[in-house]
């Protein structure tokens, strides 16, 4: 990795002034500190939030689950309150990566980078999360804008994201067979104010599948979802799976998704 | 059967150190004074240097020095050799292009040599390679088979149509005649797909130079350091033996990848004497992924004739392969002499005709990856003999059975040049139709379509040659090289031994097996014996281990050395004992007078060779310390079969490996623990072949499977609890009677995958799908059938 400088700030004010220029905010790495060491980023500092004890932290009040952005994920897959209000969204946090990247790899730091193949944004899109800042509070639906591109401005720290608990939902992935990241991953819930279907990996950036969303909210049921045909234009194509593929997975995994909904 | 000796499941002794954190890699090791390299590499796949400007760079903070081609070919350094010649149809020799240690006219794959950074940090070292200049004329590349053959640019500019040799073996006329009666000719397309070795600990090496010795010593990942010693002291840098010293420390596997001499511990060794100071080299795994030799990567046509009743008459081959940018090490030898001689399998094919066209490509050099030929034969023979099966509607298993070879035709003579010493091949399968318990498939087949699920049944009967052997006619057939081992066995005065072996362990438990087999034969105490290998200034030498030749080659070697020393012990013994040497007999560490109670311990016999007060001294020399080469008279022949049993989810394409079962027959077995390893990483790594590994170029000769995010490793997950057994006929001619079980798991298992998925697709109508078998390559595939189906 090239030389940077290092600031390991108290709080989010600090760490919010000094997100200048190069700046990078450091949460849990798993996709920076790989970037760094194969000299793919030249950031001018780097400023660990890991000291920043007001990110940690989840609470469960009410109909509301809110998980500070450092999170980790194996701190909301275990968490006995997760687990019981949104249990889709523990079960995701369980199945990102691997041990490692689940006892690193935070929730702020993964929606931050918005990998298209990452889990979570499907979750907050699935569950029409609410994106916390410094600065202000963002809609799911507003937050995700691209393929690594966020609503996040330039000084802007994620401080929590508060999940309302859906009657019931689900998340199912395909997983890359090299990388295990979803190839298409698809989560569904049925929320208080609809039903939601968001799919990752299978697209430059997460996004809502309406035609199922409107199957579904006439009928919550895999028999709903069957025969399901996804347009192929705009989905992803590598050399692990085609548009075509990546299209007929969204339907299989969204009729596993419902059926697996509680 | 002691607790220790031959056939006993001793723990590994060398795992302590290993799960303790303790073993020494080439990594751990930091010499005084020691300085960094950094190889600076192609980003092209083919292009012509215009030039390499160093100004800029050498000025930068911590560099020491920075070396190119231009001073590679000044200092007129020889290319790295490759060990094999083949000789093409009409007789010529193959096309042998320079393999320079640094490129100073053209690069030739993305990862090639341009230049080597020589810094007081690593980091500096690359900070300083960023800002080497390097003007690339920009050529077309021909990364593929496809593309070479097309021949829209030369690898190397004088090698017409890339092609390296066009060679054969077998009576083409005789097998024409065969085809001309058959009854039915089944034909297959089929790939080999292009693995990547990926060893968990990358190449590495550390080269310093001593001025007062004028001596070289370097520490480097090498499964055969005397063999590297020869290559690159005599070869390329003219470096006599007794000044330059390989130590291949404590290795974290090879596969097959660490046996070739490579560019980058050459440089440092050359560098190391103008530099003045060790330097040290540790691949990223981004460069393992391109520059560490590549396996498999063929394309075959093959034609099998049966008679009416299912009997092979004649096999007709036909393979291109990839050799990538340069001949490596072995490279020009896997596509043919340890393929092609495969091609009867466990068969009676009375004649076979087989042709094999290598070519130069703009990718990385493809040479021995575990089974090094032998999966690539198998797969197509246990590929092609299911389809000819399928056509005729014979069962898989009885159509095998109609054509093995049976025990009482040994020796066999194949008509591919090899002759099978031994074996059983319907023990092996019996048992493994029993395990697996094939006669009740279809009843789990109907189960599983009941759930939705695909489910199919794949056999495969493997067979394989290890330990290549004997060296004449290895030479005779253009090795360059002997196939034989070394070993000595050191007695020191109070009876605890050091034993020196050639073989170099990099995973396969030496230290355990080879102290068994001289606890066995000695007597002495398993604890008493420690096994030194991986220093060419330690054993005397050695030809280091591949192809599955460690126990078979290497232990039989220790054999005939122990043999030595008990001859030497009977005489002193004969001595202490006031008898005579006719009447000695040696059994379980003690030497006896037949007939009495008298007798000596071995630990006693070893304390008088080395304080000689009763001792024959007009007669015998003082000391206990033998050594013996092994050179054997032929390969030998492991076999066995496996039986590989899929559900395939037809939503996804996702195949579940719900049972495999492997029977191999290994002749004796030394320790089934470790043997029951080998069989479960071999099984690993050829399951990973037919299921997700994959190395893709696109058309430029970029690597697109370059790092783990797209190259598949196979995971625990991915397989079952494997089903593992032996069934034994001992190896006929070697003192020990093993067979070797390194490469098995990896040859036999690729076509009991493939044949279980096509079993499993048959219903659908799908009889056909490369490796790797990915869910995206088997949904596609029953898709197309389902859309010719609707379109119908």
């Amino acid at each position: 990795m090239y030389d940077f400088a290092y600031e390991k700030p108290k709080d989010v004010g600090a760490a919010a002034a000094a997100l200048k220029g190069e700046a990078k905010l450091l949460a849990g790495g798993q996709t920076l500190i790989p970037t760094l060491k194969q000299r793919l980023a030249r950031p001018s500092k780097l400023i660990d939030l890991g000291a920043v004890a007001a990110l940690a932290g989840i609470s469960v009040s009410g109909n509301v689950a809110k998980i500070g952005a450092m999170t980790r994920h194996a701190a909301v897959a275990d968490n006995a309150d997760v687990k019981k209000a949104i249990p889709a969204l523990a079960a995701l946090a369980g199945g990102i990566g691997d041990p490692q990247v689940r006892n690193s790899g935070t929730i702020g730091g993964s929606l931050a980078n918005n990998d298209p193949a990452a889990d979570y944004p499907a979750a907050v899109l699935g569950l029409g999360a609410t994106i916390e800042t410094n600065k202000r509070k963002i809609e799911a639906d507003a937050f995700f804008k691209g393929m690594f591109e966020t609503a996040l401005g330039a000084d802007e720290v994620i401080v929590a994201v508060h999940f309302p608990a859906p009657k019931r939902a689900a998340y199912t992935k395909f997983k890359n067979p090299a990388s295990r990241y979803a190839i298409v991953g698809v989560f569904v819930a049925e929320t208080a104010t609809g039903v939601r279907v968001a799919v990752t990996g299978a697209g430059p950036c997460v996004f809502r599948a309406t035609a199922l969303e409107q199957s579904l909210a006439k009928n919550f049921s895999a028999w709903a979802v069957e025969g399901y045909a996804h347009p192929a234009k705009g989905l992803n194509a590598d050399i692990h799976a085609s548009a075509d593929y990546r299209a007929h997975l969204i339907g299989v995994m969204a009729k596993r998704a419902v059926a697996a909904a509680k | 059967m002691s607790a220790t000796g031959i056939g006993a499941a001793v723990r590994r002794k060398e795992d302590f150190r290993f799960i303790t954190g303790q073993g020494t890699y080439v990594d751990d090791i930091n010499r005084p004074g020691q300085t960094h390299a950094y190889f600076l590499r192609s980003p092209h796949a083919h292009a012509k240097l215009r030039n390499v400007d160093i100004a800029k760079a050498s000025k930068m903070p911590g560099v020491v020095a920075i070396l190119t081609g231009a001073d590679v070919a000044a200092a007129k350094l020889g290319g790295l050799p490759c060990g094999w010649l083949i000789h093409s149809k009409d007789g010529s020799p193959m096309k042998e292009p320079p393999h320079p240690i640094l490129v100073a006219d053209k690069v030739r794959h993305v990862g090639d040599n341009v230049a080597v950074v020589i810094a007081e940090s690593y980091a500096q070292a690359k900070d300083a390679a960023a800002a080497i200049e390097v003007d690339y004329q920009v050529l077309p590349a021909v990364p593929t088979i496809d593309a070479a053959e097309k021949a829209g640019a030369l690898v190397h500019d004088d090698v017409a149509g890339n092609v390296c040799y066009d060679w054969h073996l077998g009576d083409k006329a005789a097998t024409d005649a065969a085809f001309a009666k058959a009854a039915n000719v089944t034909k297959l397309d089929i790939v080999n797909n292009r693995l990547i070795p990926n060893a968990i600990e990358p190449r590495a090496a550390i080269a310093e130079y001593d001025r007062a010795s004028d001596a070289y010593t370097v520490y480097t990942t090498t499964q055969n350091p005397h063999v590297i010693r020869l290559l690159m002291g005599a070869f390329v840098l003219q470096l006599p033996e007794h000044k330059l010293r390989i130590v291949a420390p404590d290795v974290g596997g090879g596969f097959g990848s660490k046996i070739f001499l490579y560019a980058e511990e050459t440089v440092l060794t050359w560098a190391s004497k103008k530099v003045g100071r060790p330097i040290r080299w540790t691949a990223e795994r981004s460069e393992s992924f391109l520059t560490d030799a590549h396996g498999r990567d063929h394309v075959t046509h093959a034609e099998l004739a049966l008679d009416k009743n299912g009997k092979f008459l004649a096999l007709r081959v036909s393979t291109k392969a990839n050799l990538g940018a340069y001949l490596s090490t072995f490279g020009s030898s896997v596509p043919t002499y340890l393929y092609a001689t495969l091609l009867a399998g466990q068969y009676t094919t009375p004649v076979i005709y087989a042709e094999v066209k290598s070519f130069f490509t703009n990718s990385t050099a493809v040479d021995a990856y575990r089974g090094a030929g032998r999966p690539e034969a198998t797969f197509i023979l246990e590929s092609i003999v299911n389809k000819a099966a399928a056509e005729m509607k014979i069962d898989q298993v009885e159509i095998r059975r109609r054509n093995f070879i049976q025990p009482n035709q040994f020796p066999y003579q194949t008509p591919v040049a090899l002759q099978y010493d031994i074996g059983n091949y319907e023990a092996t399968m019996a048992e493994a139709l029993k395990v697996s318990d094939y006669a009740g498939f279809e009843k789990r087949r109907a189960e599983a379509k009941s759930r939705g699920k695909l489910r199919g049944i794949g056999v495969s009967a493997y067979i394989e040659a290890c330990g290549i052997a004997p060296s004449n006619i290895a030479g005779a057939l253009g090795a360059r090289a002997g196939l034989y081992e070394a070993a000595e066995v050191r007695f020191h005065p109070t009876g605890s031994v050091s034993v020196f072996t050639g073989s170099h362990a990099h995973g396969q438990g030496h230290e355990t097996t080879f102290a068994q087999v001289v606890a066995d034969k000695l007597g002495v105490p398993f604890e008493s014996i420690d096994i030194v290998h991986g220093d060419t200034n330690k054993v005397l030498f050695g030809m280091g281990t591949y192809g599955s030749r460690s126990l078979a080659v290497g232990g039989t070697a220790l054999v005939k050395a122990c043999d030595k020393i008990i001859a030497k012990g009977k005489k002193i013994a004969a001595h202490l004992l006031e008898a005579a040497e006719a009447d000695i007999e040696f059994k379980a560490g003690k030497f006896s007078v037949a007939g009495t109670d008298k007798g000596v311990t071995m630990g006693e016999v070893a304390f008088a060779a080395y304080v000689p007060h009763k001792y024959p001294l007009d007669k015998l020399e003082p000391g206990l310390n033998e050594n013996a080469f092994y050179d054997p008279a032929n390969f030998t022949f492991p076999a066995g079969t496996y039986v590989c049993e899929v559900e395939i989810d037809p939503d996804t394409g996702t195949t579940q490996v719900v049972s495999f079962v492997a029977v191999d027959d290994f002749g004796k077995i030394v320790n089934p623990m470790i043997v029951e390893g080998q069989v479960h990483g071999g099984l690993v790594q050829g399951l990973g072949q037919a299921m997700i590994e994959n190395a893709v170029y696109d058309a430029n000769g970029q690597l697109q499977s370059g790092s783990f995010m797209d190259y598949g490793m196979p995971r625990a997950d991915m397989v079952p609890s494997f089903k593992v057994s032996t069934k034994e006929t001992a190896c006929t001619h070697n003192l020990l009677g093993v067979k070797g079980c390194g490469e098995a798991g990896a040859i036999g298992s690729p076509a009991a995958f493939m044949n279980a998925v096509k079993d499993a697709l048959a219903p659908v109508g799908v009889s056909h799908i490369e490796m790797p078998a990915t869910p995206h390559r088997i949904w596609q595939a029953i898709r197309s059938k389902g859309m010719k189906q609707a379109a119908e």
